[in-house]
């Protein structure tokens, strides 16, 4: 089973095949802990009923999301022994404490306390059950922290140094961690993150206010998820035009590689809308382009000199094709969701925030859109490194296993067939969960589960803590 | 006097790994048991049992992995390339594993599929670590710290044996393990599983201890050859206590007895394979020594790692503690 495929490629597909997939679990559910913390906080406060239920409601779809983020971690974590035994060889010193610092202060933090976050509030009390829900969301923050300290390594290499097998060792930890480009992505995508979880309550939201205008629990939603779209995706894109321009610093041949730029602009460089790559005659095919606007975004001036694709070896340039168009993708649905951003603000104005129902179907619209984003701005970051693990010092193809093809294609099938499977019936028992109609005295079929208590006795000495109104249970 | 930086993270592995093996093991060995439990409710319960702990559990799988990567970098690349089928095949079992516990929940018509899945999920899981187990006593070939053999060396006779000994461990731990949770018919029928697989892994962990002796001359000479002999004796010694503390204890009607023999069992097995492979880490291949990363790595990780695994264990402590006691059949349930 190789298709045609050399081991190296098909170790690619088989790991960007993992990855997006496990990417899409934390992308959401890194939101939605920190969601939950601010609603049972609202809970706790104004002991508004609306609020319980709310986190009732989410808990159940995060719970469902971070079983299937576990799982397809941990599949990650062995993936580079398996499929990358000689980057994992070579760079295990450097990038391995960091992960293992992500395990200790991250996996263990929300493993340990999600058990009593979802089924511990009446053997715990409402004070702890609170510290658990806290704790969980801090662990989702901490854990995106370290694992892209280690992908941002990999892109802006610092504070190493190579001993005489050519290994990596490390030299300055402080250097290796905070590594030039890690500010910015993990800012970057931890807003990724919020703005994901929002524009999915959003949508939620929007469903059930296009049923029902006047439901409560619809509107408390998709009013909280539409103060995110005003206020965060100003900042996404800030975050973002930052981040290109540390792209630029550090690895100048994908910012060209994004920007469909194969010629060097020795005075000012066009900003290419749309076009289509043509790799082989190295040129933008139909391209529409404003003149100068390129250089004016990425060094602020408009003629400004911009290094093309020409200006490197060939051998060290990336594809141009996906990063070009991923990057285009997330750039529009950034553009995209600031519209909804701007236009619930009026909508709030005018106080049509629950009754504009172009404004709710727009919102229903953009529910998957982070997902997008999210997976098109990895493409755009990872496609771009190419031909490189380690940014300009180790090859894709020096770091692939002694696996053979027919291996690698073999797993990559299971993995295929495995993950359509489980995680499209994930996915599918998600938006029957969403669709669920959100009410104060709602007790729904498929709303059981082992969050019921987990059918377990109270310990004796938790018996007295528990507060009639504060039952998670009491439906 | 420095302190041996290499020997220390062989330590922390090996406890990750043997945590994760005792309190997985119970995870999966409930997931094994699954046929034997035809009742829906009954089920219900027994996953209901290790839902608040199974993720906490199977983290240690992570750390042991993670620790690798950090400490022994040459050792992660070459033995999950030379156990790339196995280990691939484990990773999926515990995809499905891992979802079942919700998803068994979220549909009606297509739950039982999930309870097939958790069962199927769970044994090759546990076959797979028991075959990854009896590759590495059996040795890996290793040529210029680059993995050099064949594609199907892990399968053999004596890797099939250990997978089906794992299987079986695993089952006994999760039979008391429900010995301890449950009530009623529930606990009776957990007990006599607890009897036969306990008779099950005791003949099996005999038979691997003395087949494995003949698989390599070195096992061979710290097993039976004098003086060390005399140390290694301690080993059957204390497994024949801990088979008596789980017979007596099942016999006997007691709960929590027959679940701490069970991982006694297990823990001291593991003293018995560390007995081994010591000094090496992947045995006669690499000694723990030559597979280290530098200095720099291991000090850098050991800070936190001393800081914060009895943290962890304390918090793990505590949400053990929460979820204690006997399950409530009639609690939680429509
Ligand atoms: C909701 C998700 C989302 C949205 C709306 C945006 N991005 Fe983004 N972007 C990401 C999610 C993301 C990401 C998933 O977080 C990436 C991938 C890897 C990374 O570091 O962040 C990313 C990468 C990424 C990169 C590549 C950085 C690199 O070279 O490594 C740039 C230059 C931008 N983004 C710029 C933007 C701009 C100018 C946006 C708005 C107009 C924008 N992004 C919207
Ligand atoms: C979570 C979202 C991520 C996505 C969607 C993603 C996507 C991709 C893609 C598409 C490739 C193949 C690139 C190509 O071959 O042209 C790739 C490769 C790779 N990525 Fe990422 N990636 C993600 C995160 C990460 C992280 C966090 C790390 C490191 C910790 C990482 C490390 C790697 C490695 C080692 C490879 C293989 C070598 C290579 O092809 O560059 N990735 N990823
Ligand atoms: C290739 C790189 C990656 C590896 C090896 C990896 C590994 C893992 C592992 C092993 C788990 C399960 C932990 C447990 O047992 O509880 C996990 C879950 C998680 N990962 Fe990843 N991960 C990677 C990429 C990412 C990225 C890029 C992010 C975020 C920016 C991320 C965020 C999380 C979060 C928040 C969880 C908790 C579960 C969830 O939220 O669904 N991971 N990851």
């Amino acid at each position: 089973m190789d298709y045609g495929l050399t081991a190296e490629m098909l170790a690619r597909i088989q790991f960007a095949f993992t990855v997006s997939f496990h990417f899409i679990f934390p992308a959401f559910s890194i939101g939605t802990a920190s969601y939950l913390a601010v609603l049972n906080g609202l809970w706790l406060w104004k002991r508004d009923p609306a609020y319980l239920k709310l986190f009732e409601y989410w808990k159940t779809i995060f719970a469902v999301t971070f079983g299937m983020g576990v799982v397809s971690g941990i599949v990650m974590s062995y993936q580079f022994g398996t499929n990358w035994s000689v980057f994992s060889e070579r760079a295990g010193a450097v990038i391995g404490p960091l992960m293992g610092y992500e395990i200790l202060t991250a996996f263990f933090l929300e493993a340990g306390f999600l058990g009593i976050m979802l089924f511990g509030r009446k053997r715990v009390g409402d004070t702890l059950h609170m510290v658990a829900v806290v704790v969980v969301a801090i662990g989702t923050l901490i854990s995106a922290t370290w694992i892209l300290s280690v992908n941002s390594w990999m892109h802006t290499p610092a504070g190493y140094g190579i001993d005489a097998n050519g290994n990596f060792v490390p030299e300055d930890w402080w250097a290796i961690v905070f590594n030039p480009s890690f500010p910015y992505r993990l800012v970057h995508t931890v807003l990724a993150a919020f703005l994901t979880t929002a524009f999915v309550v959003g949508a939620v939201g929007a469903f059930h206010l296009l049923r029902d205008r006047t439901n409560r629990q619809a509107q408390i939603m998709f009013s909280m998820a539409m103060w995110m779209a005003a206020i965060v995706t100003p900042m996404q894109i800030f975050a973002g035009d930052m981040h290109g321009l540390n792209t630029l610093e550090h690895q100048p041949a994908k910012i060209a590689a994004m920007e469909g730029h194969f010629e060097s602009h020795p005075d000012g460089a066009p900003l290419i809308l749309f076009g289509i790559p043509n790799e082989a005659e190295q040129r933008i095919e139909y391209g529409i382009e404003i003149p100068k606007l390129s250089s004016l975004i990425l060094k602020h001036d408009l003629n400004a000199p911009l290094e093309g694709l020409d200006a490197f070896p060939e051998d060290e340039r990336p594809p141009v094709m996906i990063p070009f168009f991923a990057f285009r993708i997330m750039v529009g649905i950034g553009f995209l969701m600031l519209g909804v951003g701007v236009w619930s603000l009026w909508a709030r104005y005018r106080k049509t925030l629950y009754t504009n129902g172009l404004l709710h179907r727009a919102a229903l619209v953009m529910g998957p859109s982070g997902f997008v984003a999210v997976l098109a701005g990895w493409f755009t970051t990872e496609v771009g490194r190419q031909p490189f693990t380690v940014y300009g010092l180790m090859r894709t193809s020096e770091s692939l296993s002694p696996v053979d093809a027919p291996a690698v294609g073999a797993s990559l099938t299971a993995f295929v067939v495995v993950y359509f499977l489980v995680f499209g019936a994930g996915v599918f028992y998600l938006l029957r969960l969403m669709k669920r109609t959100p009410m104060v005295d709602d007790d729904h079929e498929l709303d059981k589960g082992p969050h019921r208590a987990a059918g377990i006795n109270p310990g004796p000495a938790q018996e007295d803590t528990i507060r009639a109104g504060a039952s998670s249970h009491g439906h | 006097m420095a302190i041996d930086l290499p020997t220390v993270w062989a330590g922390i592995i090996a406890f990750s790994v043997l945590a994760y093996v005792v309190l997985d093991g119970f995870d999966l060995g409930v997931g094994i048991l699954f046929p034997f439990f035809p009742h829906r409710g009954d089920r219900d319960l027994m996953t209901n049992s290790i839902a608040p702990v199974w993720d906490g559990n199977e983290t240690w799988l992570v750390m042991g992995g993670g620790g690798l990567l950090a400490a022994f970098p040459v050792v992660y690349g070459t033995v999950l390339s030379a156990l790339y089928m196995p280990i691939i095949l484990m990773l999926l079992g515990l995809v499905f594993r891992g979802v079942a516990f919700e998803f068994r929940w979220r549909t009606i018509r297509g739950s039982i599929w999930w309870d097939v899945g958790f069962w199927l999920g769970s044994t090759v899981a546990a076959f797979c670590q028991g075959i990854a187990l009896g590759a590495l006593v059996q040795g890996i070939t290793i040529v210029d710290r680059s993995y050099a053999g064949g594609w199907w060396d892990w399968l053999t006779p004596f890797t099939i044996l250990t997978g089906l000994a794992v299987v079986i461990g695993y089952a006994l731990l999760g039979a008391t393990w429900l010995n301890l949770k449950t009530t009623g018919s529930l606990q009776a029928r957990a007990r006599t599983l607890s009897m036969i697989t306990g008779a099950g892994t005791l003949g099996l962990i005999g038979i691997v201890s003395l087949w494995s002796p003949f698989i390599n001359a070195s096992y061979f000479e710290r097993w039976f050859a004098f003086p060390a002999a005399y140390y290694s004796a301690f080993v059957p010694l204390m497994l024949a206590g801990c088979a008596f503390a789980l017979w007596q204890g099942l016999t006997a009607d007691k709960h929590l007895q027959p679940f701490l023999a069970a991982l006694g069992l297990f823990v001291i097995s593991f003293v018995g394979i560390g007995i081994s492979f010591y000094p090496y880490i992947v045995p006669t291949a690499l000694t723990i020594e030559e597979a280290a990363a530098p200095d720099s790595s291991l000090q850098f990780l050991l800070v936190g790692a001393v800081v914060l695994i009895p943290v962890i264990l304390a918090y793990t402590g505590y949400a053990y503690w929460v979820f204690r006691g006997k399950m409530d059949p009639e609690e939680g349930y429509h």
